[in-house]
């Protein structure tokens, strides 16, 4: 005989101090972690949405079950860990759920916040992790270290003694060297002129942003952004001093040195702010606009000024009329034609985290002859998320597999994404299918079109 | 019992589709029903029918219980688990097995996602109609099992106007194919009754449904009232003009707002009190005439102003941010707990007037959005359920409500299953003599009762067991 439900016991944790007694994690998750989990009314919506529930069918796998098992923990109502550890690392931290969410559910923060507290429950662990948090910590950041060490692969490439390494590690190690695009060659790698001015009539003058990861191995990216700011009548500076942005940093629970970065980042940029003396700060990465102007998460208020002059290259180009009149006028941009079939991938963390989707397809179907062709998979994640497809390659492989599906049927000669990572990831997968098609930065593209261009010249 | 039993299920499906762990456990402790949850012994993920048979037969040798479940986005808790039972979860079982386009028809595993299976099948001109707002997550399996509708049930039907066949596992775990591709045949309608038998029958592991023509033209306009009342006034209205909508429906205001502060904000007017969605298709040269009909029926109501949707971009966002309102919600409270009654048309606008009085007597924040046209009510209570007091309101507030659409004629659910939410409420629309022919079909089918116990009819052959007073307990949470 069924008997009716009781309704849930008033759950055990309903103080921080309740939560605390209950275990380390829950203490950590009570206050506003937990909180923003009662914003989910468990609608499901978010399911479909997302790449690792879509690829295990588990709950566990989905944000809405993610969510839960949060406030499961933050309640005292769970004891072990240990399962809410993997699934927060096994998240993508794309943000699509929160694209589908109608609830507004602030995901991309509470995942940051809960690796953390989980990080900090649970300190130690493999090898593996270690040495991910001694490259994060000591390496990544630093200019000089990562400079050498991307030198010394690029050596290496260079010698055949990474097609040799393949051969020879094992092969969950051999798989992440295969990730590992070609490095630049070392001209592209240097640092770029302090000030570039405008070319013809200035609108004004920008900051360029270039994070750690981009200098090194997509310096023409940059070295694009650079010219096409400058043509389109910009006056570009690269503050020396500036650092990493600490996004790959935070996405691995460290918020701590997260933290100390963006703070290193707000002493450069907050002075040229103040005084006028830049109009935007801007970035490449989709992935270092995004944690950029999400500042606040980290460091509160303090963030604020930064946060709020960052715009990713291709929203602000698109805005301020570098391909369209704009309140009456031209165009700043002359592009010429380039014949080329182009598939654009969305970035998680421009669609995504930052909503940007329009400017970056509007900037490329702009460029003349250029053939813009939809995919059926463009807004899902394809498996790069900051350094995810170097811990989970496996499930990074199976979250990639749909969106090679829908390149392949769409046949692009160019695909143009605006992140570094998922240029790499999807490069990688491309080249794994034997595909002809390259990958290139929207900006790249607007650079070779506009060779030749000054402000105003478009017309 | 259960290291036997869980030991056998890591036969069948693997290590890795059983999930046995704490947290995996309390993460499928409920479905889109928050309240009473129950945790399962173990969730199998099976991926074809062989593999659910074998879970069935499994669980029957051992006594243990089983309970489908599709993306869990039901609301009457049709998918819990009972307390050591066995969750099935279909959301592996998603492939789209056939589509065919000359007899339109489509044949899809029981996890095909509703609005996956539409999409499959729109650069052919078709579509899958049944619409529940839940549609971008919910499972084909699960609108069979809840007969769901949605939106367009007003002109297009439920769930079991759109099955044609079935393969299910039944209870004793034999695999058994029910219906046709026709849609026509001699004896017994057995699609018929499993469609909306809530997974209390077998486990539907195949479903052959039917696919439709995507309309020509469609309209949608947005007529602007100063109150919910007025709305429904306007919908009697439309509807003895004799047009037939795609779709009415009407949301209030505070649902709206709740909606354009969203991901899915749409421009939907937050002025107005509530606001009349309507929805026409058919042939272009019939939509002008039948915009001309609305208008007059909606200015007879007064109604402040009819905006019709500019292209189909504005009209998907409309229906976006519609079908986003319920998750939408949870901006206003961290739970929500949204009734289903029906009650004849006629009675509309006075049972929502019923409905508001009775939540503001109990001091509770009400948002309505619901399918006016099929008479069918979504108050929606939003509530904290770590606050007891506030949790027994609402829970009075909804028998109140539910009684009031009952003394007009109304039922108590109209698409979202009664599942355990509803089971002790079926005394009000039911007696003994109604009971007893439901229970005999079940047990028919599923005579042990280990296949989703306690769901729908309450359990003893006496109508004793549904209700609650006889029973001699006063606080149960549904009452």
């Amino acid at each position: 005989m069924t008997r009716i439900d009781d309704p849930i016991p008033a759950p055990p944790a309903t103080t921080a101090s309740d939560a605390l007694a209950c275990s380390p994690l829950a203490g950590r998750l009570f206050g506003e972690i937990h909180a923003a989990t009662l914003d989910c009314v468990h609608c499901g919506l978010c399911l479909q949405s997302c790449p690792t529930y879509r690829a295990t069918g588990r709950e566990t796998s989905s944000p809405r079950g993610r969510i839960y098992l949060m406030r499961g923990h933050a309640e005292g109502r769970l004891d072990d860990p240990a399962l809410l550890a993997e699934e927060a690392f096994l998240c993508l931290g794309c943000r699509a759920c929160e694209t589908a969410c109608p609830s507004g559910v602030r995901y991309g923060e509470i995942l940051e916040k809960t690796r953390a507290a989980v990080r900090e429950a649970q300190p130690g662990g493999p090898l593996v992790r270690a040495i991910e948090r001694f490259m994060l910590r000591e390496v990544v950041p630093r200019r000089g270290r990562l400079g050498l060490l991307v030198g010394l692969l690029a050596l290496a490439q260079r010698l055949g003694l990474m097609a040799l390494a393949q051969r020879i590690l094992p092969a969950p190690l051999a798989e992440r060297a295969r990730l590992l695009p070609r490095i630049p060659a070392a001209a592209e790698r240097r640092r770029m002129p302090a000030f570039t001015p405008a070319i013809g009539p200035r609108r004004g003058r920008v900051a360029l942003f270039e994070g750690c990861v981009m200098p090194e191995f997509f310096g023409r990216v940059n070295e694009a952004a650079r010219l096409v700011l400058a043509r389109a009548g910009w006056d570009v500076v690269v503050p020396e001093r500036q650092g990493c942005c600490g996004a790959l940093h935070a996405h691995a629970g460290d918020l701590e040195r997260a933290s100390e970065l963006a703070r290193h980042n707000v002493t450069v940029f907050d002075p040229m702010l103040a005084e006028g003396g830049i109009d935007a700060i801007l970035v490449t990465s989709a992935g270092c606009s995004a944690a950029l102007r999400e500042l606040e998460h980290w460091i509160g208020s303090d963030g604020r000024a930064l946060a709020g002059g960052v715009r990713d290259v291709l929203d602000f180009l698109a805005e301020v009329g570098a391909v369209d009149s704009v309140s009456g006028r031209a165009p700043a941009l002359a592009l010429a034609p380039i014949p080329r079939r182009v598939c654009y991938d969305d970035p998680c963390h421009l669609i995504h985290a930052q909503g940007i989707a329009a400017a970056p397809r509007r900037l490329l179907t702009a460029i003349p002859q250029l053939e813009l062709v939809a995919h059926r998979n463009p807004e899902a994640c394809c498996g790069a998320a900051g350094i995810y497809n170097l811990t989970h390659p496996e499930m990074a492989a199976r979250v990639l597999a749909p969106k090679l599906d829908a390149l392949e049927e769409a046949t692009p000669e160019i695909v143009a994404t605006a992140n570094p990572g998922c240029a790499m990831q999807i490069a990688a997968g491309l080249a794994g299918r034997g595909s002809a098609a390259r990958v290139a930065h929207p900006i790249e593209l607007l650079e070779e079109a506009s060779r030749g261009s000054t402000n105003g010249s478009g017309r | 019992m259960s290291a036997a039993l869980l030991a056998r299920l890591r036969e069948i499906v693997g290590d890795d589709r059983c999930l046995t762990r704490e947290g995996e456990l309390f993460a499928y402790e409920c479905d889109g029903l928050t309240l009473s949850p129950k945790r399962p012994l173990a969730v199998v993920l099976p991926v074809s029918a062989e593999e659910v048979a074998a879970i069935v037969r499994a669980c029957r040798a051992l006594g243990a219980s089983f309970v489908p479940r599709g993306a869990g986005t039901g609301l009457s808790g049709g998918a819990h688990a009972t307390e050591g039972g066995i969750l099935i979860e279909c959301s592996r079982m998603n492939r789209i097995l056939e589509i065919d386009a000359e007899n339109r028809v489509a044949v899809v595993q029981p996890g095909v996602v509703n609005a996956e299976l539409s999409a499959a099948v729109a650069s052919l001109g078709l579509f899958y109609a049944p619409d529940p707002s839940s549609q971008q997550a919910c499972t084909i399996g699960g609108n069979v099992a809840e007969n769901s509708g949605g939106p367009h049930t007003l002109k297009y039907g439920t769930t079991t106007n759109h099955v044609l066949a079935l393969e299910m596992v039944l209870p004793d775990g034999s695999v058994q194919r029910f219906g046709n591709r026709i849609g026509e045949g001699p004896g017994f309608d057995f699609v018929g009754a499993i469609v909306g038998s809530e997974g209390t029958l077998g486990i539907v592991t195949e479903a052959t449904v039917r696919l439709t023509a995507i309309p020509q033209a469609v309209e949608t306009l947005l007529v602007l009232f100063e109150d919910v009342v007025a709305a429904c006034r306007a919908v009697g209205r439309i509807i003895r003009s004799g047009v037939v909508p795609a779709a009415l429906e009407i949301v209030d205001r505070r649902t709206i707002e709740a909606v354009e502060a969203s991901v899915y904000a749409a421009g939907l007017p937050t002025t107005a009190g509530a606001v009349l969605i309507v929805e026409l298709d058919g042939l272009p040269v019939n939509l002008t005439g039948e915009i001309e009909a609305i208008r007059a029926a909606c200015e007879a109501e007064h109604c402040q102003a009819i905006e019709i949707a500019r292209d189909e971009a504005e009209r998907k966002r409309f229906w976006r941010a519609r079908k986003g309102a319920f998750g939408a919600m949870g901006r206003l409270a961290p739970d929500l707990y949204v009734h289903d009654a029906v009650v004849p048309r006629i009675h509309l606008p006075a049972i929502l007037a019923k409905v508001c009085e009775i939540c503001d007597r109990h001091r509770l924040k009400l948002a309505n959005v619901f399918h006016a046209g099929d008479g069918n009510l979504h108050p929606n209570i939003c509530f904290d359920r770590r606050d007891p007091d506030e949790l027994a309101r609402v829970m009075a507030a909804g028998k109140e409500i539910l009684e009031a659409c009952v003394a007009v004629g109304g039922v108590i659910t109209g698409e979202h299953g009664v599942g355990v939410e509803k089971r002790d409420y079926m005394h009000l629309v039911f007696g003994a003599a109604d009971l007893d022919p439901m229970m005999r079909l079940r047990d028919a089918f599923n005579p042990d009762g280990l296949c989703n116990p306690g769901k729908i009819i309450p359990t003893t052959r006496f109508c004793v067991e549904s209700n609650p007073k006889a029973r001699g307990y006063d606080a149960v949470p549904f009452e």
